[in-house]
C-alpha cells in the first residue's frame, strides 16, 4: 500500500539537502506519495529505504519516454481519472502505421509525412510523434531495411517495432538502435524473447494480452525478466473495448494501485474509413491511451484530433489565455468599430464568434488580464481604466483607425468614466452585458 | 497478484425521456453507469442524433454543409422529408431561425404554422428550437408548443431569462423541455430547480449546458458534462439527471476551420474533410462526456459517429 509522506520522511536522510529539487527533505517526501516523482531523485538515499520504498514509492502509472531526443514523448504518470479533478500530465503520442511491403518511395513518403508534420496551435507546437513499422513482408532483411529507411527520414521521431517474429524484431532494434525503438510486442507466446531482446538493447517493450487478467499475468512475468519500461495493450480492438478496458486499467493502477497494469496504454484504432477512425481515435485520446495507433493522416485529421489531444490535456486549474493583441474579425476598415476585452480563452471565443455573426467587420482589443473574465478581471483589478487606457496607447491602434471610441463590455459599464479621463480624446461607448447581445448592438450602428 | 475488475455502482440514474409517438418514438437516458462503461451497469439507450433544419435557407451555413441540403433547404417541409427519407433519419431538430429580430423577425403564428406542416409531413420525432433570442423566443416557443400540441415534442430552449412561459408552455401541451444554461455545472442545476419549482416533472426535462466545438472551449463543455453525470450518478441528485443535450452543429459550423479555404491555410488540408471531422471529434466528445442527444448538421458526421456509437454499445 502507499505510504503516507510522513512514513516517507521518516526513512530519508533528513539532511535538508536540496539535490533532489525540493527545499526540504519533508517537502520532497510529501510530493513523493502524491506520486508526482520517484525516489530516485533523492541521491543519498539508503538502501534500506530503498527497499522498503521502492514499491509503495513508485507512482501508479509507470512513467518513460517513448523516443530519444528533444521529441520524446514523456508517458505514463498519471494521476487523476477526469480531467476536471486535475490536469492530465503527458500528452499521448499519435502514430502512423506503415507496412514494411510498401516499396522505398512510398515508405520515404510516408516518413517524410511525419517528420513535416508539424503545426502550430494557439502557440503550441503540434505533430505526429511516432511510425510504427509493420513487420508484413515475413523477411528479416527487409523489415530491418525498412526501419532503417523510415528511421532515417524521419529523424525526430519515436519508431515502433509492429513485429510479433522475435528474430525480426532483434534485426530492427539494431538497425535503428539509437532511437530506442518501442517493440510491439511481447505475447504469451513470444514473451521470454521478446523480453531478452529488450533488456539487451535497452528499449521498451509492449505486451499485449486479450483480456486484463491475461494481460496482469504476462506483465509481472515479464517483470520478473527484468524489463520494467512496459507499454500495455488488452488486445482491444472495438470502440467499446478500447473505452472499457483503458478505464479498467487506469481505475485498477490510480484507485487500487494495481501494479501489473500500472503502464501506458497502446490502442490502435485503424479503420478503412477516416471520419471512423478518428471518432475512435478520439475515444482513445479522451479515454487513457498513451500511444495512438492511425492508418492514415491526411492534415485534416492531423488537426483535428491534435486539437482534441490539446483540449483534453489542458490544465482545467489554469484558463486557457490568448495573446494579447487586437485582433481583425471580417475585414476591418479605419472607420471600422473597435471593442475591447480581456484574453481568457472562453471570453475571446465567444465574443470574437458573436461579433463574427453580426458580420460586422470590426476590431477586438485582448488585454492580457492573466487569462481572467471580464469580471472577475475587473474584480481583481486586472482589468482597470489605467490599464485599459496603458493597453490602447501603447497597442498604436490609433494609427490604424480613423476614429477614437472603444467599446467597453456592459459588464464594467463602471469604468467608462475613469476611462475617458485617462484616454485623452477619447469616446467611450458601452457595449452589450451578454456577447449574445452583441451582433444587434453592432447592426443597429451600422445601420 | 490476481486481477479483480474495478467496478463502481452508484445508486443515482440518469432520467429515462421519450419523445415522438408511435413506432418511431424514441427514448433518451435512464443509464445507471458512467457513459458506455457496460460492465458495471446498464445503459438501455444509446445516444441519439437528431438532423438539423431550420425554417428559412440556411444562408449562414458554410457551404460545404450547405450544398448537401441546397435542393431541399428552401422549404422547411421538404428538408424534413429529406432527412426522415433520403438520410434515414431518427429524429429532426427545427431551428426558428428566422422568428430572430435579425433574422426576419416573423411571428410566432407564422412559427406554428411552419411546425404544423413539419409536423404532418414526417413521422420521426421533432425538436422545436428557438433562434435563441430571449425575448422572442418567450413568445415563439409558447405559440410552437400549442402548435405541436399531441405531439410530444421536445421544445427548447427555456433559459434563465425566458424559463417561465415556455415552461407553463410545455407543461399545457405536454411536450418535453432543454433547460440551457451557460457552461457552469451550478446554473444548470439552478435552472433545473427553478423549472421543476413550478410543477414541471424532472422526467421531463433536458440539460443543455451549453455546446462548444472543438478548439473553441470544448474542454469545457466536455468537463461541465462529466461532472453533471457525476452528480447525478455518484451523488444521487435529482437535479442532475435529465439527459444532457448536445447542440454540436450549431457551435461546429461557425468557426474558422470549417469555413477557411485551403488556399488561406494550406498546412490544414481540404476544407471539405476537414468539416466534417471537426463535427465527428467534436460529436464524439460529448458521446463520452455523456450526451444523449445530440443535433447535427452534416450526414457524413451524423453516419460516422453512429458508426462509432454502434461500436460503443455492441
Amino acid at each position: 500500500m502507499a505510504l503516507t509522506g510522513v512514513q516517507i520522511f521518516k526513512l530519508l536522510p533528513k539532511t535538508n539537502c536540496k539535490k533532489c529539487g525540493f527545499p526540504t527533505c519533508l517537502a520532497f517526501a510529501m510530493k513523493l506519495a502524491q506520486g508526482g516523482i520517484e525516489l530516485t531523485a533523492c541521491p543519498d538515499v539508503s538502501d534500506e529505504a530503498k527497499n522498503t520504498l521502492g514499491e509503495a514509492s513508485a507512482p501508479p502509472i509507470r512513467s518513460f519516454n517513448l523516443g530519444t531526443g528533444d521529441k520524446a514523448v514523456k508517458m505514463g504518470a498519471e494521476t487523476v481519472l477526469f480531467r476536471h479533478d486535475k490536469k492530465f500530465v503527458n500528452p499521448c503520442a499519435f502514430a502512423i502505421n506503415i507496412k514494411d511491403t510498401l516499396g522505398n518511395d512510398e515508405l520515404s513518403a510516408g516518413a517524410a509525412k511525419v517528420a513535416a508534420s508539424e503545426i502550430d496551435r494557439v502557440g503550441q507546437k503540434l505533430r505526429v510523434n511516432a511510425i510504427s513499422i509493420e513487420y508484413a513482408s515475413g523477411d528479416s532483411a527487409k523489415y530491418a531495411a525498412a526501419v532503417k529507411l523510415v528511421a532515417d527520414k524521419a529523424p525526430e521521431a519515436a519508431i515502433i517495432l509492429n513485429c510479433m517474429d522475435a528474430p525480426a524484431a532483434e534485426a530492427a532494434v539494431k538497425a535503428a538502435a539509437a532511437r530506442k525503438p518501442l517493440i510491439y510486442c511481447a505475447t504469451a507466446e513470444n514473451a521470454e524473447a521478446m523480453a531478452a531482446i529488450a533488456k539487451a538493447n535497452s528499449v521498451p517493450l509492449a505486451v499485449r494480452a486479450d483480456g486484463l487478467d491475461a494481460l496482469s499475468a504476462l506483465t509481472e512475468k515479464i517483470k520478473g525478466l527484468g524489463v520494467e519500461d512496459l507499454v500495455i495493450d488488452s488486445g482491444a480492438k472495438t470502440a467499446k473495448q478500447i473505452i472499457e478496458n483503458n478505464t479498467q486499467i487506469r481505475r485498477s493502477a490510480l484507485k487500487k494501485n494495481f501494479k501489473p497494469l500500472g503502464y501506458p496504454i497502446i490502442n490502435f484504432v485503424l479503420r478503412d474509413d477516416p471520419y471512423v477512425e478518428a471518432s475512435i481515435a478520439s475515444i482513445a485520446v479522451a479515454k487513457y491511451a498513451s500511444i495512438v495507433v492511425l492508418s492514415s493522416i491526411e492534415k485534416w485529421e492531423k488537426l483535428a484530433l491534435f486539437t482534441l489531444r490539446q483540449n483534453i490535456y489542458t490544465d482545467p486549474q489554469v484558463p486557457m489565455q490568448v495573446e494579447q493583441k487586437i485582433y481583425e474579425i471580417g475585414d476591418p476598415k479605419p472607420e471600422s468599430p473597435l471593442m475591447i476585452t480581456t484574453n481568457f480563452s472562453l471570453t475571446y471565443f465567444i465574443v470574437s464568434g458573436e461579433i463574427e455573426n453580426s458580420k460586422v467587420p470590426s476590431r477586438l482589443a485582448v488585454m492580457d488580464s492573466e487569462g481572467l473574465s471580464v469580471l472577475t478581471a475587473w474584480a481583481a483589478g486586472k482589468f482597470t481604466a489605467a490599464k485599459i487606457a496603458q493597453f490602447i496607447k501603447d497597442s498604436g491602434i490609433e494609427k490604424q483607425i480613423s476614429h477614437k471610441e472603444l467599446i467597453l463590455p456592459g459588464q464594467v459599464a463602471i469604468l467608462s468614466g475613469a476611462l475617458e479621463d485617462k484616454l485623452e480624446g477619447w469616446k467611450i461607448t458601452v457595449g452589450p452585458r451578454e456577447a449574445n447581445g452583441i451582433p444587434t448592438f453592432l447592426k443597429s450602428r451600422a445601420s | 497478484m490476481a486481477y479483480v475488475v474495478p467496478k463502481e455502482s452508484f445508486n443515482g440514474q440518469v432520467l429515462a425521456v421519450d419523445f415522438g409517438k408511435g413506432a418511431n418514438a424514441i427514448t433518451i437516458g435512464g443509464e445507471n453507469s458512467l457513459p458506455f462503461l457496460s460492465f458495471e451497469g446498464k445503459l438501455p439507450n444509446r445516444p441519439v442524433i437528431a438532423y438539423e433544419i431550420q425554417d428559412c435557407s440556411p444562408d449562414d451555413w458554410p457551404e460545404t454543409v450547405r450544398n448537401v441540403y441546397k435542393d431541399v433547404s428552401s422549404d422547411p417541409v421538404t428538408w424534413a422529408k429529406y432527412c426522415q427519407d433520403k438520410l434515414q433519419a431518427k429524429a429532426v431538430a427545427l431551428r426558428l431561425v428566422s422568428t430572430h429580430p435579425d433574422r426576419g423577425d416573423r411571428s410566432a403564428a407564422d412559427a406554428a404554422k411552419t411546425i404544423k406542416d413539419v409536423l404532418a409531413a414526417i413521422n420521426v420525432p421533432l425538436i422545436i428550437l428557438g433562434s435563441n433570442h430571449i425575448e422572442k423566443d418567450s413568445s415563439v416557443l409558447v405559440a410552437a408548443a400549442e402548435a405541436a400540441s399531441g405531439h410530444n415534442c421536445i421544445i427548447g430552449k427555456a433559459q434563465e431569462g425566458n424559463y417561465k412561459t415556455i415552461v407553463a408552455a410545455a407543461l399545457a401541451h405536454n411536450h418535453k423541455l432543454i433547460a440551457m444554461s451557460e457552461l457552469d455545472i451550478n446554473l444548470a442545476k439552478q435552472l433545473n430547480i427553478l423549472i421543476t419549482q413550478m410543477g414541471f416533472d424532472k422526467a421531463k426535462l433536458i440539460t443543455d449546458p451549453m455546446c462548444s466545438a472543438l478548439g473553441y472551449g470544448l474542454e469545457y463543455t466536455y468537463s461541465v458534462m462529466e461532472r453533471i453525470r457525476l452528480a447525478g450518478l455518484a451523488q444521487n441528485d435529482p437535479t442532475m439527471q435529465p439527459p444532457i443535450f448536445g447542440d454540436v452543429g450549431m457551435y461546429v459550423w461557425k468557426i474558422k476551420e470549417v469555413s477557411a479555404a485551403e488556399s488561406e491555410v494550406p498546412e490544414w488540408g481540404s476544407l471539405e474533410e476537414r468539416g466534417i471531422i471537426w463535427e465527428t471529434v467534436t460529436a464524439t466528445a460529448m458521446t463520452l462526456a455523456g450526451t444523449n442527444l445530440l443535433v447535427m448538421r452534416h450526414p457524413t458526421a451524423v453516419k460516422s459517429v453512429e458508426k462509432a456509437i454502434d461500436e460503443l454499445v455492441s
